[in-house]
């Protein structure tokens, strides 16, 4: 190769690695900046939620009012008025008239007992922060919520402690379920002879471009007939099927690719599958039994139609996401409750992929085979 | 009693033979080898005796038994792995140990024999490490230990030194030889490296797509080929192969190739009056070609010019690649030999050591 190939090449390299962090920073974006919003929206009071945005708690430039007054009656308020250095009818000074030297006049209030503010352009930051949202969607049955005048009021409280167990009632079993069973098959799949191994997988595959909802009323009938509906179990069995044929396939992929010799060595030690399977397989798979987890947990903790389908309305055994959208519709308004909601019923999926994210290392192999 | 017996035994893959018709007895306490060019079907022969692979048709024994039907575990069998199949979640010790515990071995006894394993290969300060921490050669002593521990009837060697190094390779392989010395037992080997083949084994067997060719000692193999392909495959460098014509004049029979005419000697004369006037494959190996000067004493000799192409001087030794005619063959000469290319050179062969196959079965003649 030339050195000018070189150069160019080079060239062509750099230019791809731009366009890839490029990518990676804009998505990186696209993904975070709703996320912080949100987190600072929830420690904001309900007031400025409702009038201002989230980014308003950054210094930024608005109009502060410098200078109040109440015109005198003398002033008539239907032809041209002269105020405070500016001059223009009612509607002029309502939409605000700009003074040479940068500040406005606007007219805030209606025509008859309105005031006139000077406002100019000043750095302001709205850093009114209060955890009372927490507070009040964690915090039980009633909370007492100070208002802007200085009264306080009783709110009825979202309790979110019950919906949040319940999550985890629901999400454990539906997350440990599914894998112990496909990893099973994974493996019988992938290093057992037995005469239909590869339909049977096929199928398995398939089903993955199955789409969970047109078996929903199907499987809500069986349930209703055996007693099913509205149960813990009923939800744990659903989320298995409907995780089974993923988990199968991804954990079929990562077992298939263990060295045959390991597992043939075993056998002349004198292992049988199950012994196999339990003292070899799945310490090995670690790696593809935690990312899959990972995907499990997440997927059922954040499922709404499941839980709404199965588990049905009722209060006691209601899931985090039934509670949050409820708080939706209760409350219409309140984006301050749903705003801190979100962010607790996000706590757990962080905490479980920051804990199980280690388990990605690769190299677990390192060791066994050659090298 | 741990002789190993192949009767007639066939793997098919569908519409594809790895192994036919494949009968062998191997006796106790032999150090056997499988060697032959990727696959021949040496593994795969390995794995049907260690129960890896089922047979498709024929009978293995494993002393008076037949272990068709009998699982792996059960065959009193160890393999050592070309990758060595390590189980890299656990450490040496349990590495070794595993085979005993799945047989409920007392603890006692486990822990006396990985130690005594230990001991023979000299990995004992490794036994808590695990083997992702181990380099290529502890890790290959490590899957040898693991087999030894079990102290089975037969042990099975899967190319077990490929992924060594040139040097560590030529000391594993001296201590197998040893292990095997001390241990007393079956050992049946698989290499495609027919040097391993060479300096192990008591008996080796040579294979080719599938076909068992030949089976003998070391030296009656180097000698006494059975046929082109076993000749071509034992020896570094390779035999040279002449198509030639025996013809007879004054008497004397010569080997005539066109462009050499080179005598027979008294040795081969049976042989080569029975084939007088017909086409033979003529084979002679590089180091029974000297150059005039320094033929060795006590041979007879026969002489012929020829044309030096590429030399490659090896220091105890050159290899001279020459040419007579159109045809290219290669010689071991003496160091001191004046060779360069271009050259023409005068050269001895040593027509006790020739060797015949007829040209259509290949097969050897004398």
């Amino acid at each position: 190769m030339t050195a000018q190939a070189v150069s160019r090449k080079k060239h062509g390299v750099s230019w791809g690695q731009v366009f890839v962090n490029v990518t990676l920073i804009l998505l990186v974006l696209i993904w975070t900046i709703p996320t912080i919003g949100l987190l600072i929206s929830s420690f904001r009071t309900r007031f400025d939620i409702q009038t201002s945005g989230w980014w308003t708690v950054f210094p930024h430039r608005d109009w502060v009012t410098v200078e109040e007054f109440q015109p005198g009656p003398e002033v008539d308020r239907d032809g041209v008025m002269n105020l405070a250095g500016a001059q223009g009818t009612f509607e002029e000074f309502r939409a605000g008239i700009t003074l040479p030297d940068g500040r406005r006049v606007l007219w805030i209030g209606n025509k008859r007992i309105g005031r006139v503010a000077v406002q100019e352009r000043q750095w302001v930051m709205n850093t009114n922060f209060t955890l009372e949202n927490y507070q009040e969607v964690l915090g039980g049955k009633t909370f007492e919520v100070k208002q802007p005048d200085g009264s306080t009021i009783t709110v009825q409280g979202s309790d979110f402690s019950s919906a949040f167990i319940n999550s985890l009632i629901v999400t454990l079993p539906a997350t440990v379920i599914p894998i112990l069973i496909a990893a099973f098959a994974a493996y019988g799949f992938a290093w057992m002879k037995f005469p239909g191994r590869r339909l049977l997988f096929t199928m398995v595959v398939a089903l993955l471009v199955v789409p969970l909802q047109i078996a929903l009323v199907p499987i809500l009938k069986d349930y209703v007939r055996l007693n099913l509906n509205g149960t813990f179990l009923g939800i744990w069995l659903a989320h298995t099927g409907f995780g089974l044929p993923l988990a199968t396939y991804l954990l079929f992929n990562y077992i298939s690719s263990l060295p045959r010799d390991i597992l043939e060595s075993a056998f002349i030690d004198g292992a049988s599958h199950f012994t196999i399977f339990t003292r070899l397989i799945l310490p090995l798979s670690v790696p593809a039994l935690a990312s899959f987890a990972i995907f499990q947990f997440l997927w059922v903790w954040n499922d709404y139609l499941v839980a709404l389908i199965f588990i049905g309305a009722s209060p006691d055994s209601q899931v985090l996401t039934q509670r949050i959208a409820e708080m939706v519709g209760s409350r219409g308004n309140d984006w301050h409750l749903l705003t801190a909601g979100a962010f607790v019923s996000m706590l757990l999926p962080l905490i479980v992929f920051f804990s199980l994210q280690r388990f990605f290392v690769r190299g677990l192999l390192a060791g066994s085979v050659k090298g | 009693m741990a002789s190993v017996t192949y009767r007639h035994v066939w793997k098919r893959w569908g519409d594809v033979v790895a192994v036919r018709d494949f009968n062998l007895a191997i006796a106790d306490k032999e150090f056997m080898v499988y060697v032959g060019p990727s696959g021949c079907g040496k593994s795969t022969s390995l794995r049907l005796l260690a129960g890896l692979e089922e047979i498709s048709e024929g009978e293995i024994l494993i002393g008076d038994r037949v272990v068709n039907d009998v699982p792996p575990k059960d065959r009193d069998i160890a393999m050592v792995f070309q990758s060595y199949a390590l189980y890299p979640h656990m450490t040496v010790y349990d590495n070794m140990a595993f085979g005993l515990k799945l047989r409920k071995t007392p603890k006692a006894e486990i822990d006396r024999r990985v130690k005594e394993a230990a001991e023979i290969l000299g990995i004992t300060q490794f036994l808590d490490r695990k083997p992702k921490a181990l380099s290529g050669g502890q890790r290959q002593r490590v899957a040898v230990g693991r087999a030894i521990v079990r102290n089975p009837q037969v042990f099975l060697f899967d190319e077990p030194l490929s992924n060594l190094d040139a040097k560590l390779r030529v000391q594993t392989r001296a201590e197998i030889t040893k292990l095997w010395q001390r241990l007393g037992t079956t050992f049946i080997y698989v290499t495609h490296d027919q040097v391993e083949a060479m300096t192990m084994a008591t008996r080796i067997a040579v294979m080719k797509d599938g076909v068992l060719q030949q089976v003998d000692t070391p030296q009656h193999l180097y000698n006494k080929p059975g046929n082109v392909f076993v000749a071509g495959f034992i020896g570094s460098p390779s035999m040279n192969f002449f198509d030639v014509t025996l013809v007879e004049a004054d008497g004397k029979m010569y080997v005539d190739g066109g462009t050499f005419r080179l005598e027979v000697s008294p040795k081969h004369l049976e042989v080569a009056r029975k084939y007088k006037g017909q086409q033979v494959i003529f084979g002679v190996r590089p180091e029974d070609i000297q150059a005039k000067q320094y033929a060795p004493p006590g041979i007879s000799p026969a002489h012929l010019k020829a044309k030096v192409d590429v030399t490659e001087l090896m220091g105890n030794e050159i290899f001279c690649y020459l040419l007579t005619g159109k045809k290219s063959f290669l010689a071991r000469l003496d160091p001191r030999t004046e060779a360069h290319p271009g050259d023409t050179i005068e050269l001895t062969v040593n027509m006790d050591n020739i060797h015949f196959f007829d040209p259509k079965t290949e097969q050897r003649l004398n």
